[in-house]
């Protein structure tokens, strides 16, 4: 059984090596010292040795382990405390947070070697680690609220990490932004918790103490339990790119791979979904909130895949892809199946990891992200190849790897539902299975087939050092020396990390076990350790699913592969639409063309500025006015004459004798 | 003659005497007019004295007799002290007016207006 103290060092160990990389490395041995790496990767280890000791320890549990919460804050009536609370659900986070943060720190001690900023991008990755780490474990929804924006504080550093590029600065800008919309709504739901803390539901509780929370959501109204669910969600639709609030995602990108890699698979975006299934009761006792998870999850599935079929930079289509896949999660928690979502979460980790390692690899080589000059990169990069093929296999949803395991719940939970929303997602989910399948093999072709299109020469054809444009960004920064394309594997230290995510997209999915027991792991195992039941597995729905998938990829295969048709024309045929998609439906050019510039710049903030000016300015200028004038009128009265001064004396004395007369008596 | 009589002769004293400080721009006048002033406060004190008996007394009415109450003699003795602090003032004051009017070249008020700066 793990002790609070091991349970505590998985978060302190990570923030340790933050703390010794900012205050000792970088300061005395400088900011490319390759210590700061080795650190972070020993720190990130022992985290995950002992996560994995606190998962063997919640497995003979049916219960939490808990252990009392320590005083925090204490004003009266006010209690707010911290503590760990060790779940199921938070040991498996525990498990996958550390267990890809440790592959991406080893990757990045390769794909990071010549950057300037090498112990600074380990000191935020230990701190991006550290502050999710304390999100899953936190016991107080104050403590998890410091932690979560703590996230998006990382995020905000590690996108905009190469901050001399405008670019990354406005990416980061807008990630942060876009994401604390959200989390105004995570606030609100916080506070409206605290103005409960009176009712019945939380006799004898405290509104801040999840397990406190979880317990009561069964008796609050369903009025209060749908508002604080919405607000709940809304934190986490920001996090996880649900939409509205998914523009920030693709964005994100600027930052490097790694950091692309950790976002999409451990920390920023799972920590939305994360908060989904850990209030799951409260969504639980709202019909409405539910309804409004599982369209949502459902809509951003359909929504985000378009877009991912026409995007040509790689890692933008892997975002759509990801946020695609946290609609599915969305999905699985609105028809009624956190378990699900969490296990789906859990596959989708690692082979979106390792998609990811295999487009810096990717990029590592030929220096860009966009696919129109890749191209038959396979023979000069098999062992990126071969796993990245499996990353994508495991992502369609191929049989037998993780994917195929997971996606398949997810649909089956939606197949299953009785609500009439649960038919209309499925059916959203089961379009989404068909476009992740032909935008994943799309990337495939355009990648590692045909003939090489000549990496960032081709995209930069002056001669001499290539222009710092849009896609040769993981490396404008890092590489003082002219960089050019070099069409060879990447080192072993990028390889071995992508090998292990590699065995895990393809096994990962036998922890849930749907079809019997298997070497000593007994059938459903994942699905029953975090919740009662299991939906069991579905033949027919399985075989429909991997056929629907398959034809994706074969359609893939025709149109870039064999080119009949070719792209070329498919996207003629589908003119209005592929515009459309291009421009991201028009999302960004709302948000920033109508609701920031319009709306923002020429309403509100005209407004306020005439306000600013006409009101508040006019009255200061008025006070100033005032004084000026007013000591103007009286200053002749200290005219240095004693008689006069003896005049408004007297005239003071018979004034105090009038009062006393007329008041006094 | 009763109480008020005195009073009102001190009120009109006390204002003209206020009147003409106030007014008077030569300061032989205005310190003349102070010393009217002074005056009327005696006149007040000395009526006073005479025609109230002190409260300590006023309570105990049966072992001191009324000849004894006529003998309190309090306002006298303060207007004693007014008259002998007046004639010291105005010795003062002459003795500025002499410096002023050395350094000045007048004794006209509206001259002195040193408090200005």
């Amino acid at each position: 059984m793990i002790s609070e103290l091991g349970a505590w060092a998985i978060f302190l160990l990570p923030l340790a090596s933050f703390a010794l990389i900012a205050l000792v490395i970088r300061p005395f041995l400088g900011s490319r010292s390759r210590v700061s790496g080795y650190v972070t990767v020993l720190a990130i280890g022992l985290a995950f040795l002992l996560s994995a000791y606190a998962l063997r320890s919640t497995l003979g549990h049916e219960q939490a382990i808990g252990w009392p919460s320590h005083r925090w804050l204490a004003i009266s009536g006010l209690d707010i405390r911290i503590g760990i609370l060790m779940d199921p659900l938070t040991a498996i986070m525990l498990v996958v947070v550390t267990g890809v943060s440790l592959l991406v720190q080893v990757y990045s001690l390769g794909y990071m070697k010549d950057d300037e900023g090498y112990a600074r991008y380990f000191a935020y990755m230990s701190l991006f680690t550290a502050s999710m780490v304390g999100v899953v474990m936190a016991r107080s929804i104050i403590q998890l609220y410091v932690f979560w924006e703590l996230v998006g504080l990382c995020s905000y550093l590690l996108i905009g990490f190469w901050h001399q590029r405008p670019a990354a600065a406005a990416a980061a800008k807008k990630a942060f932004l876009v994401t604390r919309i959200g989390d105004v709504g995570f606030l609100l739901a916080i506070l409206y918790l605290f103005l409960q803390r009176d009712t019945a539901a939380f006799a004898g509780r405290n509104p801040f103490e999840i397990p406190d929370i979880l317990a009561a959501a069964g008796m609050m109204t369903t009025f209060a339990a749908t508002w604080t669910a919405l607000g709940v969600f809304a934190g986490a639709a920001g996090k996880s790119g649900q939409f509205p609030l998914h523009t920030w995602l693709p964005d994100a990108m600027e930052g490097p791979t790694p950091v692309s890699s950790l976002i999409h698979a451990a920390t920023m975006v799972a920590a939305g979904v994360f908060l989904t299934a850990r209030f799951f009761p409260l969504f639980e006792h709202s019909a409405a909130a539910m309804t409004t998870v599982a369209l949502v999850g459902g809509f951003t599935a359909v929504f985000a895949a378009t877009m991912g079929l026409v995007m040509y930079d790689i890692k933008r289509v892997l975002a759509y892809s990801t946020i695609s896949q946290l609609g599915y999660m969305m999905l699985a928690i609105g028809v009624g199946a956190p378990a699900v979502a969490i296990f789906h979460l859990f596959t989708h980790a690692f082979f979106k990891c390792l998609l990811f390692l295999g487009a810096g690899s990717v990029s590592h080589a030929i220096l860009t992200f966009d696919m129109r000059f890749m191209g038959g990169l396979r023979k000069a990069m098999p062992w990126t190849y071969a796993t990245f093929l499996i990353g994508a296999l495991s992502l369609a949803g191929v049989f037998p790897l993780a994917g195929f395991w997971s996606k398949d719940e997810v649909l089956l939970s939606a197949w299953r539902g009785d609500k009439g929303v649960d038919s209309l997602v499925f059916w959203l989910a089961f379009v989404a299975v068909f476009l992740t399948a032909f935008y994943m093999f799309r990337v495939i072709i355009m990648t590692f087939h045909g003939p090489f299109r000549g990496g960032v020469g081709a995209e930069h054809p002056q001669p001499g050092p290539p222009a710092r444009g849009e896609h040769d960004q993981d490396h404008a920064a890092g590489e003082e020396a002219a960089p050019s394309v070099h069409l060879a594997e990447s080192p072993l230290v990028m390889i071995a990390p992508m090998l292990v995510l590699a065995v895990l997209a393809i096994a990962a999915g036998y922890v849930a076990n749907p079809l019997g027991d298997l070497a000593g792991v007994p059938a459903h195992w994942f699905v029953e350790f975090l919740e009662e039941h299991a939906e069991g597995f579905s033949p027919g729905l399985a075989a429909a699913s991997s056929a629907v998938a398959l034809g994706g990829v074969g359609l893939a295969a025709l149109v870039y592969g064999r080119r009949s048709p070719s792209p070329e024309a498919v996207g003629r045929a589908f003119g209005p639409i592929r515009t459309l998609l291009l421009n991201r439906y028009y999302m960004d050019a709302l948000y920033e063309g109508v609701i920031v510039r319009s709306l923002f710049y020429q309403g509100i903030a005209r407004g306020l500025n005439w306000f600013d000016r006409e009101v508040i300015d006019r009255f200061v200028d008025f006070l100033g006015w005032l004084s000026r004038n007013g000591g103007r009128t009286v200053a002749p009265l200290q005219n240095g004459q004693t008689q006069a001064y003896g005049v408004v004396i007297s005239l003071g004395v018979l004034a105090i004798i009038g009062v006393y007369l007329v008041f006094g008596r | 003659m009763s109480l008020e009589n005195f009073l009102l002769l001190s009120v009109v004293l006390f204002s003209i005497g206020l009147y003409g400080a106030l007014t008077r721009r030569n300061v032989v006048v205005v310190l003349m007019s102070i010393e009217l002033m002074f005056n009327a406060v005696n006149v007040a004190a000395v009526a006073v004295s005479r025609y109230v008996t002190p409260a300590a007394l006023r309570a105990d009415t049966t072992s001191i007799a009324d000849a004894v109450v006529q003998r309190v003699l309090t306002g006298q003795v303060f207007a004693l002290f007014v008259i002998v602090v007046a004639a010291a003032e105005v010795a003062l004051g002459l003795a500025i007016v002499i410096a002023v009017y050395r350094s000045r070249g007048t004794v006209d008020l509206t001259q002195v207006n040193l408090m200005k700066r």
